[in-house]
């Protein structure tokens, strides 16, 4: 019953004084920056600029480039028909295709059916808990010093203000000690060094977990970053991909989860140095990992895209704007769905069970919710990205509150079994005088009757 | 397209959840304390963390006053096995455990000031085992022996769950008499059950432990968690292996289960994906190109300021309120129909046998 379709809205037009006087520009890049200021800021839409075939703005071999925030670059060539299908597929990464909405909806799928390889990137919620965490389970070789908060400050906070439009993050880190992973490292003679194989990664995660922790009070899901100092006898440590080489990252992550980095400190110069050796983190080379992590868990890959497109790096901020309105795309779509089953589940609910009280909050919670979800899906329709997802939060808020108030629970259920054996016995024998005292009464009456008619 | 074919048949949970049940109270049903607590230990042991799990006792029989080994719940006579240990975190204990708080954690339909140690926060990538054990019936089980929960119940809330997506695929084992009547009235997909008994049989329980006094395990539970101690984390047994623990000969009832509501076979279910947390990962191969240099914002966070205005203590108890408080007048409800009918009748029935005369004074 419930689907979604989507198009796009494709208007042609010539450019504009100013913005030929931009890109004009040496590079694409500088192109790019500065045709920023000249497009109106709006979600949802992109604006992509065909230059001549021999112009030198892009690369050689480079047909596509895609620009920080909301436009690209193409090349003429060929005909007509290939540019259009060229703009299409430009279209299709930088916003969604008709797989990436269907992927938003299989949780929500009206005929029940979870593939196994569904998304399994983070569900939409109102705001997420990143923790990071040292561990170091040889405090006694190494003092490992990280200056967390000057790394969040500098690198994870423009990502996160980046994404505060998507929802609320909070961060915290610790450190633990005596920590240590579920799993014992093959020591390989050839390197030299210890090797942790792609099969035994699932389970280094577990006595981990014990130990992270996360906030009593908040219910958003955690994110959990983790860098590890491999013991002095266990180092250098390094993790295999599937074909026995080392990863360039020493880095895994787990979808919904978060990710581990392995960090190897090299071995002192010389013997006699005192142990603990201080360490001092590389916060940039960690962060750049733990942001790379955060994007993935996000769903945000750049893996597939065709090698003659070129995607500019979106530095510090983490994320290019395009792909920001990526992740609202499939955001509002799954926040919508939710709401829709979670009203119809909840109506369904309310019709089973006749004697369910209903407060007053939990209608009115119920009328916004309908009321937001409407608005959200009019103006998804008409390509407000922004407005739409706002809408959708409010819609989902206002739906799990009403849904989940804990004065919607049941628990009466007479079987009609239980019906016979309480109140036969219980009221069988009451009725019994009460019903022959009745019939007394009515034959009493019926001989009265008879009476006068037979004196007169 | 081996690996292809390998990805269709595992399990697509990324987290695991269990909710472990203990019904009973008093010092005689020291067994199904100690079913359940064998249960969570063989959870933790393959990983599930405490943070997932949420364990329900009705009673305290480690520290019970008869107990004559204190802060130790044995499951094996010879005192082989303790399975209270020394971390054993308890989220509802003693009178938390009833019908209503059972199924506000199944349904999340949980006040906003409840714990998140006392939350079932799972999602639709959760895998879930719910492990209950007491004394039942055909149809129902006993909680605190004050209250039951019936098979439809269970089964509605079932699908509450399955409606706001709050599991990937649910275990179901139970360990009570007549078990298998608690698993008849699922409609729910993806869920799978296993009882001790068929309807008409009783779970027995395995052996006494004459130091103690009581019944330690059920034999069900016994059988079950022996099976589980040689399953590690890696291990790749699946629930047809499950399936054929405790046969009529050791158990004396018949062991059930349905699989009809689940989607993936049965052969190709692991152990641990559902009493164990194995985690699905990916190797990390990109990374994100940072300008080292830059200086960075300001930090944002915002300073401890100055308290502007003096603190005082908030009244806990208004207490003036609670001494001078007049009584709470209940609402007055009219008699309805059935009772006013009833009434009447009586009445009527009185005078009639009395005589009717006695009526004149009424009108």
């Amino acid at each position: 019953r419930t689907s979604v379709t989507s198009r796009y809205e494709m208007v042609y037009r010539g450019t504009t004084a100013q913005e030929e006087a931009a890109l004009a520009a040496a590079t694409a890049r500088e192109a790019d920056a500065a045709l920023h200021p000249l497009q109106k800021p709006s979600m949802g839409s992109l604006t992509m600029y065909v230059v001549p075939e021999t112009s030198s703005l892009l690369p050689q071999g480079t047909v596509v480039y895609v620009g920080r925030h909301r436009s690209a670059l193409l090349r003429a060539g060929g005909s007509l028909a290939a540019l259009q299908a060229r703009l299409r597929q430009v279209t299709q990464l930088m916003s969604f295709t008709a797989a990436s909405v269907a992927a938003a909806l299989s949780d929500r799928a009206p005929d029940g059916r979870l593939s196994p390889d569904a998304r399994r990137s983070l569900k939409s919620s109102l705001g997420y808990e990143i923790t990071f965490s040292l561990l170091n389970p040889d405090p006694k070789s190494h003092a490992v010093d990280w200056d967390i908060e000057g790394a969040v400050n500098r690198f994870v906070k423009p990502v996160l203000d980046k994404l505060s439009l998507v929802a609320n993050f909070s961060v915290d880190s610790q450190i633990l000690y005596y920590a240590v992973l579920g799993v014992t490292p093959r020591y390989d003679k050839e390197s030299s060094s210890f090797l942790l194989s792609t099969h035994s990664l699932p389970h280094v995660i577990n006595p981990v977990e014990a130990r992270l922790g996360s906030s009593a009070a908040s219910l958003y899901p955690v994110l959990n970053f983790l860098l590890y100092v491999p013991e002095r006898s266990h180092s250098p440590l390094y993790i295999q991909d599937k074909d026995g080489a080392p990863v360039s990252t020493n880095a895994f992550h787990s979808p919904r989860w978060g990710g581990i980095m392995v960090y190897n400190i090299e071995a002192p110069a010389s013997p006699q140095t005192s142990l603990p050796l201080h360490v001092d983190v590389d916060m940039a080379r960690v962060m750049e990992v733990f942001l790379a992590q955060l994007r993935l868990l996000f769903g945000l890959s750049r893996e597939e895209v065709p090698a003659e497109f070129l995607l500019e790096r979106p530095g510090n901020e983490g994320l290019a704007d395009w792909e920001l309105d990526h992740l609202l795309w499939a955001h509002t779509v799954e926040n919508i769905a939710t709401v829709s089953t979670t009203l119809t589940s909840l109506a369904q609910l309310l019709d089973k069970i006749g004697n369910i009280v209903i407060k007053d909050d939990v209608a009115s919670e119920v009328y916004r919710a309908v009321a937001s979800v409407q608005s959200a899906v009019a103006k998804l329709g008409m390509g407000h990205l922004h407005s739409a997802f706002q809408a959708s939060k409010e819609a989902v808020t206002s739906s799990e509150r009403a849904f989940f108030d804990p004065s919607l629970l049941h628990l009466l259920y007479f079987p009609d079994d239980q019906k016979f054996a309480i109140y036969i016995p219980l009221f069988l024998p009451m009725a019994v005088p009460i019903l022959l005292s009745l019939a007394k009464i009515v034959r009493e009456t019926r001989q009265r009757k008879k009476e006068p008619t037979k004196m007169d | 397209f081996q690996e292809q074919a390998e990805q269709f048949f595992r399990s697509g949970h990324t987290n695991n959840w269990a909710v472990l049940v203990c019904t009973s109270r008093f010092w005689f049903n020291y067994r199904h304390v100690a079913n359940t607590l064998s249960v969570y230990r063989s959870v933790k042991r393959l990983g599930i963390p405490d943070s997932h799990i949420v364990l329900m006792l009705a009673d305290d029989m480690a520290c019970n006053p008869r107990n004559p080994k204190p802060a130790t719940v044995f499951s094996h006579k010879n005192m082989e096995l303790n399975v209270y240990g020394d971390d054993v975190e308890v989220d509802y204990r003693s009178y938390e455990v009833t019908v209503e708080n059972f199924l506000r954690v199944l349904t999340g339909r949980i006040p906003p000031s409840t714990p998140r140690s006392k939350r079932l926060l799972s999602d639709d990538r959760s895998n879930i085992l719910i492990y209950m054990t007491g004394h039942g019936g055909n149809g129902f089980l006993k909680f605190q022996d004050s209250e039951e929960i019936t098979n439809v119940e269970l089964a509605d809330a079932f699908e509450q769950m399955w409606q706001k997506r709050r599991y990937n695929e649910l275990l179901f084992i139970i360990d009570t008499c007549q078990g298998a009547s608690m698993y008849e009235r699922f409609y729910s997909p993806n869920i799978m059950a296993l009882a001790s008994s068929q309807v008409g049989e009783d779970s027995l329980s395995h052996q006494p432990d004459l130091g103690i006094g009581v019944h330690l395990m059920d034999r069900y539970t016994f059988y079950v968690l022996e099976f589980l101690e040689e399953i590690h984390p890696a291990s790749q047994t699946n629930m047809n292996d499950l399936f054929q623990v405790c046969p009529k000969s050791l158990c004396v009832s018949t062991p059930g289960h349905r699989t009809d509501l689940f989607q993936r076979d049965p052969q190709n279910v692991l152990i641990t994906d559902f009493f164990g947390s194995v985690r699905k990962v990916e190797i990390t191969t990109e990374t994100v190109s940072l300008d080292h240099d830059l200086a960075g914002s300001e930090s944002e966070f915002p300073e401890d300021e100055l308290a502007t205005e003096r603190l005082k203590y908030a009244e806990q108890l208004p207490v003036a309120q609670i001494i001078h408080q007049k009584p709470k007048q209940k609402d007055w409800h009219p008699p309805g129909g059935f009772i006013l009918g009833l009434w009447a009748l009586i009445i009527m029935v009185f005078f009639k046998t009395y005589g009717i005369k006695h009526m004149k004074h009424v009108f």
